[in-house]
């Protein structure tokens, strides 16, 4: 299955991968050529089957008692901020 | 030479006082320092560290009651977040992350007695067959071919962990696999790598690349070092919900236990991609070999069909992707990591972050995963790939109603050269076809190295067992490594060649 | 009684949905062991999981699980034993991760039901489609750089309850009496304080048009992130006035996301390129499927405390009080049982007008909840109790009131040191009676030459003449007697 510039642009968008219009061309050829061998899958006959959620070697989710245990650590989550000021994290201004 | 002795026999030199984990720890910082600016298997080294921490060690020591891996000096791959030591994935995005945090695996290991190293090298965010996607440089395989100085890959993504156990720049080391990558850059490097059952080893702290593939495991040059560094990985962590309580086994008891009777299965689908390549040849006549040790240690040998086989790549290259492209969201440049100059606008300052930040292949692979959960594509490729995942998984519940584990190689060649890279993703990705169906399934697999190819490079054979049965694989391959006598080392190690 | 808009071509009906975004009580996030304490120091109640930290997983948390189960009992909804988290994809700054868990394909909660009252005494029953789990966001501040905008996550990853309404509402008023009855319910389930103002319940209405019930639905709009009922019900009367005109107009209502800005009273586009929205919810491989038994709901259910419609009901048969006394009084859980409280062993209507109407304003009037009621259940009975023995009488039970409001003393403290005992003594009376009869001959004149109204004139003046303490029945007694 080929892909095509327009759907290329949109999902580099959606993923927020800025892309210039060589290297979205060369994303393209690639991700149509794998896409492309993944069509093998049109073979198989799933009619029935179930996905698989997670995995078998687990059932199912074991909830932890409601306390505060964590949190409190300002500095941590602060330490590698590329951009701190005080005790935010900032971005460039958003307009809402 | 203290750099070439096992994890086993190091211990018990230490507990016989016949070196001390100083003296251990030093050969192993020394040889780091002649052979990284070669292999390239560290990222980070923390020479000092490891230090303080072996005279710490000795101490433990001299009280006696000390744990297995006390003074045992390993490699940790770059994955794993380390408290206080630089932890990058490979990647420049966040080449400079410290964390404030260990993960579980490393926690355990330390709690084990265990020396830190360094950092090893790895392609980047773990994607990648061999290690040439990494931002700090690929890795030198220490393997060459006979008569022929070319560079060859280590295999990936746990390269740099492969080429450091196999250069003996580490007693044995931490690595992940998603599709193959402990097996494929062990069998790469002669080594042993072990892929547990998924949710045997928790993931908690460590970088994921595709939650629902990822697992930790041990690289070592011996099997039952493979078992004593799982025995202190393993085991449950309520802080992963995906990692299962299920009671943790000695792995090392397993090592040497009678095989008379065991069902081994052989998959008939496996040599398909092995007739069409002229390089098949040897790895058949390796898998053969190793079939026929196992017979003559009382095994029964039997044909086992494993249908779904030829789409298990196909699959992974669905659902690792789109989970990866969810996975990688986070390294925006807000909170760490390395930030975009110039941003004029917050989705300006994400473009331009993971522009910059990833490596062409992470950035293939999240916008595949990306196109593949988008709307309108979400049921034709995520949903389908799941559904073939479960007909995956029923053929080895299937298989193994009729056999203990299964046979099968490790990967469809022994390791290439750098300048043989493929430039078709595809090509590469054909690597792990014989490590993916295990991964989609979640059962633990090994790689054992049997043999040398014709160019005298290392091939391995692959161990694939039931669910949390890491036992069996473990006693198997211990066998299978004692038969087949693989004493070969490469070229490239430590004390031989700097 | 329907609600419809005149347009010019017409008559037209209102479609309004809800999804209310409902704050989960629990001490700890959704995942993370961080606290969810309101108004910390900016990102002190962040664990680094919130913050989306390489290698960090989530962990579900019981108590926002049991929550969301009873809150499910109390819609008298499906509970699910099986459900799952997916992960909505999308970038913003308060969002650390990329993504944000919740609960797409199997929520745990499915269809419940919302019986509303209308001023009117009518009730009308609206339909829930589901209730799911989800994370909340963090904070962005946009006025103290001028730059730059500043991240708090000390918000990220508390729980949220989701609750999606069947587009079953019909007017601006049954929405907001949806919303009331809603966090009616959830305070009383104690699942979520229903505190709109400090966002701990909000609304995103969608809002369409139609010409008649009979047709089916046209383009909807979601009016995003309303936190009040008032705006609400305005949000939805302006919303539909603007799809109308350009119904009328020829046009066509674009689906889209608008924003409600009641300062201006107008709803205007969030978001221009509505397409550049694709969520990619798959199932979040960091977590299994959440499975709950059904002995563990059937036990939640038993220990449901009784919910307002219940009481209310009880209410009218226990206490003969009018219905809508008893809605009243059981709006919150608090007031309800102030009321029980008062109404124990006494005059049941009696503490009911006593609650709802003195108690009520003076709590208005200084701005108090019954939680803070300067007097106690237990002191409003003294007083009750004080009526029925006859030591006090109707008006000056008024003076007593004011005085407990004042100073917190008991209703016996009180009379006892103003001296406002009732006059019973028949002797004291007759006198007051004779004195009263004797300075207006001419009036009794009139009574007795057919003017009965004046019976009441007497009465007056003799309580006046006694200061009001005068027992009221012996007072009328006296005086027909005499006269």
């Amino acid at each position: 299955m080929s892909l095509d510039l327009a759907t290329t642009r949109r999902i580099a968008k959606l993923a927020r991968i800025g892309l210039d219009d060589q290297e979205i061309e060369a994303v393209r050829a690639q991700l149509g050529g794998i896409l492309g061998w993944i069509e093998i899958l049109d073979e198989v006959d799933v009619e029935g089957v179930p996905p698989m959620i997670g995995t078998s070697t687990n059932a199912a989710l074991l909830p932890r008692e409601d306390a505060v245990t964590d949190g409190d650590c300002q500095d941590k989550v602060l330490s590698n901020a590329p951009d701190r000021e005080g005790p935010f994290f900032t971005v460039p201004k958003v307009v809402e | 030479m203290l750099t070439d002795l096992t994890i086993a026999q190091a211990a018990e030199g230490l507990r016989k006082k016949e070196f001390s984990a100083v003296e251990l720890t030093k050969a192993h910082t020394d040889a780091v320092e002649a052979l990284n600016g070669r292999v390239n298997a560290y990222i980070t080294v923390t020479p000092d560290k490891a230090l303080e921490a072996a005279k710490k060690a000795d101490s433990t020591l001299s009280a006696g009651e000390a744990p297995a891996l006390t003074g045992i000096p390993l490699g940790i791959k770059d994955l794993f977040c380390t408290n206080g030591v630089r932890t990058t994935a490979a990647s420049k995005i966040i080449g400079n992350f410290v964390p404030p945090y260990e993960s579980t695996v490393t926690a355990k290991l330390l709690e084990n007695g265990a020396i830190f190293l360094g950092k090893t090298n790895l392609d980047e965010f773990a994607m990648g067959s061999g290690n040439l996607t990494s931002a700090f440089g690929s890795v030198e395989n220490p393997w060459h071919r006979k008569d022929d100085a070319s560079v060859l890959v280590p295999g990936g993504s746990s390269g740099g962990s492969a080429a450091a156990v196999a250069a003996h720049m580490a007693m044995g080391a931490t690595g992940t696999d998603t599709g193959g990558s402990i097996r494929q850059p062990a069998a790469y490097c002669g080594i042993v790598g072990l892929k547990p059952t998924y949710g045997r080893c928790s993931r908690w702290g460590t970088i994921a690349f595709a939650s629902s593939l990822d697992q930790a495991g041990p690289m070592t040059r011996t099997v039952e070092d493979a078992a004593i560094m799982l025995t202190a990985m393993a085991g449950h962590d309520p802080k992963d919900s995906t990692c299962a309580d299920v009671a943790v086994p000695d792995y090392r008891a397993a090592c040497g236990r009678s095989l008379k009777g065991l069902r081994v299965g052989i998959p008939q689908e496996y040599d398909s991609p092995l007739m069409a390549t002229e390089k098949g040849n040897d790895i058949l006549a390796a898998w053969k070999k190793g079939a026929k040790i196992l017979e003559e240690a009382g095994c029964e040998i039997i044909d086992v069909f494993l249908p779904h086989t030829r789409y298990a790549l196909a699959t992974y290259y669905i659902i690792a992707p789109a989970e990866c492209s969810s996975n990688l969201a986070r390294y925006d440049g807000v909170r760490f990591g390395k930030r975009a100059e110039g941003a004029t606008s917050l989705d300006d300052l994400y473009e331009k972050t993971r522009h910059n930040g990833f490596g062409e292949e992470v950035r293939r692979r999240i916008l595949m995963g990306t196109y593949v959960l988008s709307a309108g594509y979400y049921d034709a490729y995520y949903l389908k790939a799941q559904k073939v995942r479960t007909l995956i998984q029923r053929d080895f519940t299937q298989a193994f109603q009729k056999v203990d584990v299964l046979l099968t190689p490790t990967a469809p060649t022994a390791a290439f050269a750098r300048d043989e890279k493929p430039e078709d993703p595809v090509q590469m990705y054909l690597n792990d076809i014989f490590t993916v169906p295990a991964s989609m399934a979640g059962q633990p697999a090994m790689s054992v190295p049997v043999a040398l190819d014709d160019k005298g490079l290392p091939l391995g054979l692959q161990l694939i067992g039931k669910h949390f049965d890491e036992e069996t694989i473990i006693a198997v391959g211990s066998a299978l490594e004692k038969a087949a006598g693989f004493t070969a080392r490469p070229d490239l190690r430590a004390g031989v060649s700097a | 009684m329907s609600y419809t808009i005149e347009g010019n071509t017409g008559t037209w009906e209102i479609v309004v949905g809800l999804e209310v975004h409902a704050q989960v009580i629990s001490k700890s996030k959704l995942f993370s062991g961080a606290s969810t304490l309101f108004g910390g120091e900016p990102n002190s109640h962040v664990s680094l999981i919130d913050a989306g930290f390489p290698g960090m997983l989530p962990v579900i948390n019981q108590a926002c699980v049991e929550q969301a189960v009873r809150t499910g009992l109390g819609l008298k909804a499906r509970i699910n034993l099986e459900s799952r988290f997916d992960r909505k994809n999308y970038f913003y700054a308060d969002l650390p991760t990329g993504y944000q868990i919740s609960q797409f394909e199997h929520p745990i909660i499915g269809t419940g039901v919302v019986q509303i009252e209308l001023s009117d005494g009518s009730t009308r029953d609206i339909g829930i489609t589901r209730l799911h789990l989800e994370q909340d966001a963090g904070k962005l501040m946009h006025d103290q750089d001028p730059k730059r905008s500043f991240v708090d996550l000390n918000r990220a990853g508390v729980a949220l309850m989701e609750i999606v309404s069947e587009p079953d509402i019909r007017s601006p008023e049954e929405a907001g009496a949806y919303v009331r009855k809603l966090r009616q319910i959830l305070r009383y389930l104690g699942t979520c304080d229903g505190n709109m103002e400090e966002g701990s319940m909000r609304a995103d209405v969608n809002v369409s048009v139609r010409k008649s019930a009979s047709e089916p639905f046209r383009t909807r709009c979601e009016i995003k992130n309303v936190n009040s009922i008032r705006f609400v019900m305005q949000a939805i009367e302006i919303e539909a006035a603007r799809q109308i005109e350009i119904w009328e107009s020829g046009g066509e209502v674009d689906q889209e996301t608008r924003l409600f800005d009641p300062h201006k009273g107008e709803t205007r586009s969030l978001r221009s390129k509505e397409d550049a929205h694709d969520y990619r919810y798959f199932p979040d491989p960091d977590l299994l499927p959440l499975v709950v038994e059904q002995a563990w709901v059937d036990e939640l259910e038993r220990g449901l405390p009784e919910l307002p419609d219940d009481k209310r009901d009880r209410f009218i048969k226990q206490y003969g009080i009018p219905r809508y006394d008893a809605s009243v009084l059981v709006a919150e859980q608090a007031i309800a049982d102030y009321y029980e409280e008062v109404a124990k062993g006494r005059d049941a209507r009696l503490a009911a007008n006593w609650v709802t109407g003195d108690l009520f304003g003076a709590l208005n009037r200084t701005g108090r909840s019954i939680q803070d009621s300067p007097i106690s259940a237990q002191a409003l009975g003294g007083m009750l109790d004080l009526m029925a023995d006859k030591t006090i009488n109707g008006k000056i039970a008024k003076e007593v009131f004011e005085d407990m409001l004042e100073t917190g003393d008991s209703a016996a403290d009180i009379v006892e040191r103003k001296g406002l005992k009732q006059v019973t003594d028949t002797g004291a009376i007759d006198a007051a009676v004779a004195d009263v009869l004797a300075r207006n001959a001419d009036k009794v004149e009139e009574y007795r030459g057919g003017k009965d109204r004046l019976f009441g004139f007497f009465v007056g003046q003799v309580m006046k003449a006694m200061a009001g303490k005068a027992n009221p029945a012996i007072v009328n007694e006296a005086l027909k007697k005499v006269l």
